[in-house]
């Protein structure tokens, strides 16, 4: 196997996570540093001509082929386990920019409450309260430690929003739920389509508090503070699973690429897919030595590197530390190991479909042009009389109805499904539908977790995530209370009719729920309890950083992106004002 | 090499369908005398009027509006099922394949050529059927994985862009009002509240031209 040159910091991945550090390295130090990304290169000026639903969004060209590696799935361990053959319930990215290229541009913080979830409830609640089953975790780092990094993200991506927590100052239009926020978004909301519009006066109408979504899919021409400029949204509605076309949806390649291209100190080779990270556990701290990875010959190659920083998005984080076995990897009868546990998803599903009598002019819209509320998430209404800890966020977005994908939506009373009824029904009601969307907490399970498959394998021989994955009482419980609201919510849109949620049955591999899946490294303020300490670093190996959503202890309900974007910044600079003055554990 | 295969329908049942030649120039099949003879990439004529006649009844031209047949979801259909997508390119196809719960997805070994072919097989004569004879016939099948395949492709025929063989003369998109990928909405998305703002539809080569290099994924190795 060939060695190249050493390189003071390797990065694996090349998505947000990856390119943020890698633009921070190399602003703020003279280290050399090397991005590894596993798919092809690409550019923030190769979207034009794609507007193609069938091959974009239906085919999934932007996605990771399943055909060289997918995971597998079982509902408990005593269940075998199969390869999802191809994505559909979540969509992981590859190429350069990673998912952050297809992505919605939703941009929420996180409440506050969140991230001390165990402690506040446990104060609050007791815990009897604690359903079977169930970890609650505190992730180690509190809102307030987060916050700066919060406005900085926002800041990178130009977020378009309206405060609803200015400085402790609670202010109408904004979302009155919010941790206090130290600054205004830095652009205003987007546009309204009438769908979103129409669940605005609903929601206030019941007397609940709806605010526009925070979005990366800008409202106006932003220019952010690293001198990168974007124009605003043009609303054509090819956002998620595509890459935007005019570069107003912040993604790695127009807002990180342009800084790191001017950066003689950092580089990014695509088509180099690690497989090994390479570690010496002789000496008192064990440390990693480099990674070993697959170049764009197809040949084997080893990088030697002081510092690694692995951000590879949750499942090739948790599948790259078990493969490397750096670690202890969790049993769920034991209880033991960190590694793998506190795997969760989000739970997402239509709590309504409304149809109405007037069109909605769908076509038009943005990934992240809706409104939402957060009367029934987090704490933040009252739990006394009810079965379940936490909550979900309410969603009408009028992302651009795209006609493959949303042809054939008919109300609960029209049960054919092709022919000539179906069809009438479904032309009827095309343009005169809309969801409303729940996003709910997913909290960690202990029989929810990732370890490595035993039978099945990707292109290269190694075998692939396994998932142990299904919902329990919380979340169906939770799926049980939020049905009945969007009903309420779609009728004082003004439905003429609805389709109503089935109910939350096994985890389904086949449904498009949402591409956030957390957990198997969690952070966490105890090397007993988590994989990384508050600053991502890994607690046995401290030249070992791992970046992203595989650090989430649970799933607090809203997308994840922003707040990892916040941790990366955070961590960012624990590195250049901590970690390479004296470089070594820090916590401790 | 199998002998080369040609749709062969009734000038009567079909206005003209656009098409794309493999090296994507766009040619209208006019009728030539009382028929029209579309090349076929994948299916061969019989199995061709097979899935044409089953669309047509997923999708039926009626008092509504066009469907199936006016679209030319069978010409979509042959040429997904002759490109990558038809040989599963894009799906893990390594075994084990064992029977698994339905939320595991899909886990048979048969990719989409292969479950039409063998689909087809229980759909002998079906083109010769009557309407409701047709019907019958469908509803028997209506739980498989191939008739799940046959409604979501011709959905997708009937809604997909020009440049991939169905919606023909966007023929789909003008039944729903779909103006295609509009490049901006930004004075009209705030506008237009209660009442149907309908631009005339554009597809990707009437926006980009002709000469722009679009690559369908039908096409691909």
């Amino acid at each position: 196997m060939k060695t190249l040159p050493r390189t003071d910091v390797v990065i694996i991945g090349g998505g947000w996570t990856g390119l943020l550090m890698a633009k921070e390295l190399g602003a703020r130090t003279h280290l050399s540093v090397v991005v590894l990304e596993r798919g092809a290169p690409r550019e923030a000026h190769g979207y034009l001509t794609d507007m193609d639903e069938l091959d974009y969004a239906i085919r999934l060209r932007m996605m990771q082929d399943p055909s060289l590696e997918t995971v597998t799935l079982r509902h408990h361990s005593k269940q075998r386990a199969l390869p999802i053959r191809q994505f559909a319930s979540f969509l992981p990215g590859t190429g350069t920019g990673g998912a952050g290229e297809h992505w919605q541009g939703w941009c929420p913080r996180f409440s506050p409450d969140s991230f001390e979830l165990r402690t506040r409830t446990l104060e609050k609640y007791g815990a009897q309260r604690v359903p079977e089953g169930y970890d609650l975790h505190d992730w180690g780092v509190t809102y307030d430690e987060l916050e700066p990094y919060y406005t900085r993200a926002e800041n990178l991506i130009g977020v378009s929003g309206k405060a609803g927590n200015l400085k402790g100052k609670i202010s109408p239009g904004g979302d009155p739920f919010e941790g206090p926020r130290s600054a205004e978004y830095p652009t205003p909301p987007m546009k309204m389509p009438h769908l979103a519009e129409m669940f605005r006066a609903a929601a206030q109408s019941l007397g609940l508090h709806p605010y526009p979504l925070p979005a990366a899919t800008i409202s106006t021409a932003y220019t952010n503070p690293d001198g990168v400029h974007r124009l605003g949204c043009a609303y054509c509605g090819f956002c998620e699973r595509f890459g935007c076309m005019i570069g107003s949806k912040a993604q790695p390649t127009n807002t990180l690429l342009p800084v790191i291209a001017r950066q003689k100190n950092v580089s990014v080779r695509s088509r180099s897919s690690v497989r090994r990270i390479l570690h010496d556990r002789s000496g008192k701290q064990p440390h990693a030595r480099g990674v070993v990875y697959v170049d764009d010959a197809g040949q084997e190659v080893f990088q030697p590197a002081d510092l690694v920083v692995l951000s590879s998005w949750t499942l090739n984080n948790t599948r790259l530390l078990l493969l490397s076995e750096i670690g202890q990897p969790y049993d769920p009868v034991t209880g033991r190991g960190t590694l793998g546990r506190s795997l969760t998803h989000q739970v997402s599903f239509n709590a309504a479909v409304a149809f109405f009598d007037k069109p909605l002019n769908r076509f038009m819209g943005a990934g992240a042009s809706g409104i939402l509320l957060s009367d029934f998430d987090a704490d933040n209404f009252d739990h006394e009389k009810l079965a379940f800890l936490r909550g979900g966020k309410f969603e009408v977005v009028a992302s651009g109805a795209r006609p493959i994908a949303s042809f054939g939506a008919v109300p609960g009373s029209v049960k054919a499904r092709w022919g000539s009824e179906w069809k009438k029904a479904a032309l009827r009601y095309y343009d005169q539908n809309g969801a409303i969307f729940f996003s709910g907490e997913h909290l960690a399970n202990r029989s929810n977790f990732m370890d490595l498959d035993p039978t099945y394998k990707d292109h290269l021989g190694d075998p692939l995530l396994r998932f142990t994955l299904n919902w329990y009482d919380n979340e169906r419980r939770m799926a049980e209370f939020s049905g009945p609201k969007g009903l309420e919510m779609a009728r004082a849109m003004g439905a003429t009719d609805t389709l109503p949620f089935g109910g939350l049955q096994n985890y389904d591999a086949t449904r498009y729920q949402s591409t956030h899946i957390q957990g198997g490294t969690m952070m966490g303020a105890s090397p007993e309890e988590s994989v990384l300490n508050p600053w991502l670093q890994h607690w046995d190996v401290p030249n070992l950083f791992v970046l992203g959503a595989s650090s989430f202890p649970q799933n607090p309900s809203g997308n994840p992106t922003l707040t990892i974007l916040a941790q990366t910044y955070r961590t960012a600079d624990a590195i250049v004002e901590r970690y390479l003055k004296k470089p070594g554990p820090l916590a401790g | 090499m199998r002998r080369r295969q040609f749709l062969v329908l009734s000038a009567a049942s079909i206005g003209g369908v656009l098409v794309y030649s493999l090296d994507r120039q766009a040619f209208r099949l006019a009728a030539e005398d009382k028929s029209l003879r579309i090349p076929l990439r994948f299916f061969t004529q019989d199995e061709a009027m097979i899935v044409a006649a089953a669309c047509s009844r997923i999708f039926p031209s009626d008092e509504s509006g066009p469907g199936a047949r006016e679209a030319g979801v069978i010409v979509y259909i042959d040429r997904q099922l002759a490109g990558p997508y038809g040989r599963d390119r894009y799906r893990y196809t390594t075994g084990p394949f064992e029977e698994g719960v339905p939320e595991q997805g899909y886990q048979d070994q048969a990719n989409p050529r292969q479950t039409y072919r063998d689909g087809l097989k229980n759909l002998a004569g079906f083109d010769r059927l009557s309407p409701a004879e047709q019907d019958e016939a469908l509803t028997k099948i209506e739980e498989t994985h191939f008739f799940r395949l046959l409604r979501g492709h011709t959905i997708e025929g009937m809604f997909c862009d020009p440049i991939h063989g169905g919606n023909a003369d966007m023929i789909g998109w003008q039944l729903i009002g779909y103006p295609g990928p509009r490049m901006s909405n930004l004075k009209d998305v705030d506008q237009h509240f209660g009442e149907a703002f309908r631009p005339k539809p554009a597809s990707l080569q009437n926006i980009f031209g002709k000469d722009t290099k679009l690559s369908p994924s039908e096409d691909e190795k």
